[in-house]
């Protein structure tokens, strides 16, 4: 056992780790809020953290098309990027809801849970013959932007590139306003009177459709700020990439506590961490014998515990009150 | 009068694909005509004879001309017995699971570790098992997957209902990636290379006594004969389970699980018999699979086949008998011939160079391939009949009572 | 009631015959006797799609020339192509398609070993003859079927080829990482076994089917820091992992199979991948000189480039075409046995060299490469540079 191996990759894997974590966060914003509304799993979440991570590899790969993409300043592209990202999910997301959701909302649950698990196939494929058509392939790699990809290295063993702290940074600043939206804002309250109780919200003069289309459009704009992220971060997309990730953010979002926002985070960060560190160390400690491809089954078996020890979540569940 | 009907439309649509074995749309007259029979009212017995006909005489002929129809009739048959299986724990006990093929997998590799030399590379010699024992395994597949169900079903059994099938998908991705990466340390599964050849179960025959036939013709009549007596078993067994004091729990369970414990029904026990069941289904069905594909690979095994199965409990219609039968044949021959063919002709137009409205169809996208398009089709296939009709085409007659209040 | 049963009828009659006057039942009407069908199985979609394509349109190219000899026997011939996704389950689907078909004489496929191992069973039920202009994995042909062959290297040789050409730059510490596929694995099986054997020290031996996040097995290889990192896979799954690995810092240097071998290599990972290192089984068109001309017509017909595997697709195709020329001699349709027994004794001159085939299947002598990548720029992959080409005997069977 090469101790001096494992501690000298542990700062390496917590920055992995951390840079994984927020993007989990990120997504499992957005199932933490429609659940804490609907009581429901948007399934098709996934899908549309895919979406942003298509529509950033669009507009850069037509920049780079057009020759423009060496004279804007990067970081002015990566702006660009999330608030474009950020639109087409959320709007995707609000369609969605109106179009494969609504028409369920008095029917019996798993009826919108299956109806969700439809949309996100649908969409995988959608996605799929959209790009087939229009670029002739879906595999799609970002095309690198130069001053995001310079490292800096911190001590011998660990590197940081200008892409990790970026990734970092743009989601910590996601997160800090989504927190501020939800608690310092009117739109906020609304949104949380809804989520504690429908009926006595609409009660109140808040119109609830409303709300709950507003729920489903910041969280499709989290989960859409986290693709342009992925997509940054990682390279290389498909269609089908928003699928694991996906699941993942669920899990992460139930382990922090289903509805709760704080929770969510946390729960992305901690179950960040606990994937890098899994990956990073399992072939290690085992000799070989299992190693980084059990990162998934990790994961899952995080989900299965916290559901059998603590439903509640690390943090507590806050989900609507049944009359 | 209709018995008639139905032949005729037997009769001309086996003629037309005699005549043209290649085409698509005579096949599909043909399965039409099955449908035909089934729908159309006519005396038990009589009906029986047709189908006994229909199935057991014209098809394996049709087979004989084109092994492929045969090959789809064989998974169309593989897919019913696992869409029954799947309607037992979603249509009757309302417990929606996403991993159902965790069990289907479950069966496949047992028979394919142990009717394979892979058992060598874990105990050393002495595998393959002879051919014969395919019928044992039957039944060990029987008894491991609902073995699995029952370890699956305990930890998850009290979990509310949208919890329960996200851990449910968690699991049979546990199991795909189990059998993609136990190649290590012991090499279980050999991982994503797969395992061949497996055995196929023995011929009740020598085939040395046919001299004009080929070997490879009479193995998928003999499987394809086996497929449909293993599903005919599962529709009796369903049946039998329908109405028992068992089907009759689960039903309560699904409806109102307070009231029916109320009424004495013991939840834990009967939720996991749910499980149990339709997992015994699965995995006498992957044993079957694994023998009739002499290959399994993980692929086979993925989510998408989970929803596929899923798709064609609520398309054919939750809790009833028909109803996952008739799914599962239009989504199998929705995937596998219709979208292939859209997939060929395609292809087809692309070679030809053929110009349409001044557009040159051989500069169609190649990556546009219809046959890749089953999540769509799936994905489809469960938003219209969630939104329109979420009992399905032939529910069970309380079902729709209950859906469309 | 009854009208509404005869108007069944009558709709299912009108729509047969619909369906035999449209494209795809023409082609039904139109198989006289006399037509030989040569079938292709190889990904003509997905990631792997653009040397699945290049097999399938160098087998195109291959069957109008060299058609002359069969059509004037009689026989019109036809290409089939099928898609086998570079899936396992596909291919043998496909294969259980392609035997049912009497007039498929041949199979040219396919590209992935893995996948041409499980459908080669099945063809060798109808004794249906495969020839693979691709698959590397030596299991395709150790099986000792009669109806296997192979016109490119074997990945023993290739794995050895690598890590001999390792030793000559005096690496002394490599990982190597692979994709879990009958190929990837396989290969990088054989460069572990011959590295070892040559005194290089191998840190590490691991698989992944990961495609976009290599950080956790970025940061373990670079703690190790090995002089060479070799990959066993394809460029869709390296591109990544190498452009990655030298983001993260890594210094080591990079090689790979043949699974390297397209210009997606660079544009997914661009500089990160120049003066790499890659052997292949397939040179690049402008190594073969009698190949000036297939490129030509290639580009021609096709208005684009050869891919790495068209050539040997053409040569594998004329091969087969001489096949069934010699079996069908006595003017009628040959029998598929034939025809394979006939392909073993073929001896043929081509664009890719002079093949021959051994008892296994295996070319009697086969090439070998080094290439270089010279730049990241992709449309320059045809000019990576050569650096040595080995001529090796293939290896008698060990089974």
């Amino acid at each position: 056992m090469d101790f001096a191996l494992l501690i000298g990759i542990f700062p390496q894997v917590l920055l992995d780790g951390l840079i994984l974590g927020f993007m989990y966060a990120l997504i499992a914003l957005g199932y933490t809020m429609v659940y804490g509304v609907l009581e429901f799993i948007n399934f098709a979440h996934s899908e549309i953290f895919v979406t942003g991570a298509f529509v950033g590899v669009e507009i850069l790969l037509g920049l780079q098309h057009a020759g423009r993409l060496a004279g804007v300043p990067p970081f002015l592209v990566l702006l660009l990027l999330l608030a474009a990202g950020m639109a087409v999910s959320g709007l995707l997301a609000v369609a969605i809801e109106r179009i494969a959701y609504r028409p369920l909302r008095g029917a019996p649950r798993l009826i919108p849970l299956i109806s969700a698990i439809g949309v996100s196939f649908f969409l995988q494929d959608l996605i799929r013959l959209i790009e087939s058509i229009w670029r002739n392939a879906f595999n799609l790699v970002y095309p690198g932007l130069e001053p995001l990809n310079r490292r800096f290295e911190l001590t011998a063993t660990v590197d940081v590139s200008v892409k990790a702290l970026v990734v970092i940074a743009a989601s910590l600043l996601m997160l800090l306003a989504l927190h501020l939206l939800v608690n310092k804002t009117r739109l906020g309250t609304a949104i949380r009177a809804v989520a504690e109780d429908q009926a006595t919200a609409s009660l109140m003069g808040i119109n609830v459709d409303r709300m709950i289309s507003t729920t489903f459009l910041i969280g499709g704009a989290m989960g859409g700020a986290a693709g342009v992220l992925f997509g940054v971060q990682y390279s290389l997309i498909n269609p089908y990439t928003g699928f694991i990730p996906g699941l993942k953010a669920f899990t992460a979002a139930v382990l922090g506590g289903i509805g709760n926002i704080p929770g969510a985070m946390m729960g992305g960060l901690v179950l960040g961490l606990l994937e890098a560190f899994a990956a990073s160390y399992l072939s290690l400690l085992t000799g070989g014998a299992f190693g980084a491809e059990y990162k998934d089954i990790f994961a899952f078996s995080v989900l299965i515990l916290i559901l059998i020890f603590r439903p509640k979540g690390l943090l507590g569940e806050v989900v609507r009150e049944r009359a | 009068m209709h018995a008639a009907g139905v032949l005729a439309l037997l009769a001309v649509s086996g003629y037309a694909v005699f005549v043209f074995p290649h085409s698509i749309l005579a096949f599909l007259g043909f399965q039409a005509s099955i449908l035909a029979l089934y729908l159309a009212p006519m005396r038990r017995w009589l009906a029986i004879l047709l189908g006994v006909l229909a199935l057991g005489v014209l098809m394996p002929a049709i087979g004989t001309i084109n092994g492929y129809y045969l090959e789809v009739a064989t998974q169309v048959g593989i897919f019913v017995a696992l869409a029954l299986g799947l309607n037992i724990v979603v249509g009757l006990a309302g417990l929606l699971d996403l991993g159902y093929v965790a069990f289907f997998a479950v069966g496949a590799y047992l028979w394919a570790i142990f009717g394979s030399p892979q058992a060598n590379q874990i105990f050393g010699g002495g595998f393959p098992l002879a051919p014969g024992w395919f019928f044992v395994f039957l039944l060990v597949g029987l008894a491991v997957a609902a073995l699995t169900g029952v370890l699956l079903g305990l930890p998850v059994l009290r979990l509310r209902g949208d919890y329960l099938a996200i851990v449910t998908l968690g699991f049979g991705e546990v199991i795909r990636v189990l059998a993609n990466n136990l190649d290590k340390p012991i090499n279980l599964t050999n991982g994503p290379k797969g395992i061949t050849p497996i055995s196929r179960p023995p011929l009740p025959f020598d085939p040395a006594r046919l001299p004009g036939v080929s070997i490879g013709l009479l193995y998928s009549l003999y499987l394809y004969f086996l497929v449909l007596l293993i599903v005919a078993v599962v529709i009796v067994v369903n049946r039998r389970l329908e109405d028992s004091h068992i089907g009759r729990a689960w039903e309560a369970i699904r409806e109102d699980e307070t009231a029916a414990q109320a009424m004495g029904v013991p939840l834990v026990r009967t939720k996991l018999l749910a499980f149990a069941a339709g997992a015994s289904f699965a995995g006498v069905v992957g044993v079957l699979f694994a023998a009739k594909q002499v290959f399994i690979n993980p692929e086979s095994f993925t989510f998408l086949e989970s929803i596929g199965v899923l798709a064609m409990v609520i398309l054919g219609g939750m809790g009833s008998i028909p109803g996952p039968v008739l799914g599962a044949t239009i989504v199998t021959v929705l995937n596998l011939q219709i979208l292939k063919s859209l997939s060929l002709w395609l292809n087809d137009l692309r070679n030809s160079g053929t110009v349409v409205l001044g557009y040159n169809l051989a500069n169609l996208p190649t990556q546009l391939e219809p046959a890749k398009y089953e999540r769509m089709v799936f994905g489809l296939i469960l938003v219209l009949m969630m939104i329109f009709r979420p009992e399905g085409i032939l529910p069970a007659r309380r079902r729709r009572r209950e859906l469309n209040d | 009631m009854k009208t509404h049963r005869a108007r069944g009828v009558i709709s299912v009659a009108i729509l047969t015959l619909a369906a035999l006057a449209s494209p795809a039942g023409s082609r039904v009407l139109a198989q006289g006797k006399g037509t030989i069908k040569i079938a292709t199985q190889s990904p003509l979609s997905g990631g792997q799609a653009a040397l699945g394509e290049g097999i399938k349109l160098g087998t195109q190219l291959a069957i109008e020339k060299f058609k002359g000899p069969l059509e004037r026997m009689g026989f019109t011939v036809e290409l089939v192509p099928f898609d086998d996704q570079a899936k396992p389950d596909v291919g043998v689907a496909n294969a259980k398609n392609i035997i049912s078909d009497k007039d498929i004489l041949v199979v040219i496929g396919h590209l992935n070993s893995g996948v041409a191992i499980p459908s080669s069973e099945v063809y060798k039920d109808a004794s249906l003859a495969m020839i693979s202009p691709a698959n590397t994995n030596p299991t395709v042909t150790d099986r000792g079927y009669p109806n296997v062959f192979r016109v490119c290297g074997r990945d023993d040789v290739q794995g050895a080829v690598g890590a001999e050409f390792a030793k000559s730059l005096g690496i002394k510490t490599a990982y190597v990482i692979h994709d879990k596929t009958t190929y990837g694995q396989g290969v990088a099986e054989f460069f572990k076994a011959e590295a070892e054997k040559k005194g290089i020290k191998v840190l590490g031996f691991e698989g992944s089917e990961e495609r976009s996040n290599f950080d956790p097995i970025i940061t373990p290889i670079k703690a190790r820091n090995p002089e060479l990192i070799y990959f066993g896979g394809l460029y869709d799954q390296a591109g990544p992992f190498f452009g990655q690995s030298r983001e993260k810092g890594v210094k080591s240097r990079f090689m790979g199979p043949d699974g390297m071998d397209s210009s997606d290599l660079t544009k997914i990972a661009g500089k990160a991948v120049v003066g790499m290192y890659y052997t292949s089984v397939a040179g690049p068109v402008s190594v073969y000189p009698q190949a000036k001309q297939f490129a030509e017509e290639y580009r021609k017909k096709f208005g684009k480039n050869p891919e790495p595997f068209a050539a040997q697709a053409y040569d594998a195709t004329a091969i087969a075409l001489r096949g069934i020329a010699a079996a069908g001699k006595g003017g009628r349709m040959p029998g598929r046995e034939e025809v394979a027994a006939a392909i073993h004794a073929v001896k043929y001159t081509g664009i890719t060299g002079t093949i021959e085939f051994d008892k296994k299947g295996d070319p009697k002598k086969a090439l070998y490469f080094v290439l270089q990548v010279t730049s990241d720029n992709p449309e320059k992959w045809g000019e990576n540079r050569e650096v040595k080409r080995l001529l090796i005997a293939s290896p008698a069977p060990t089974m």
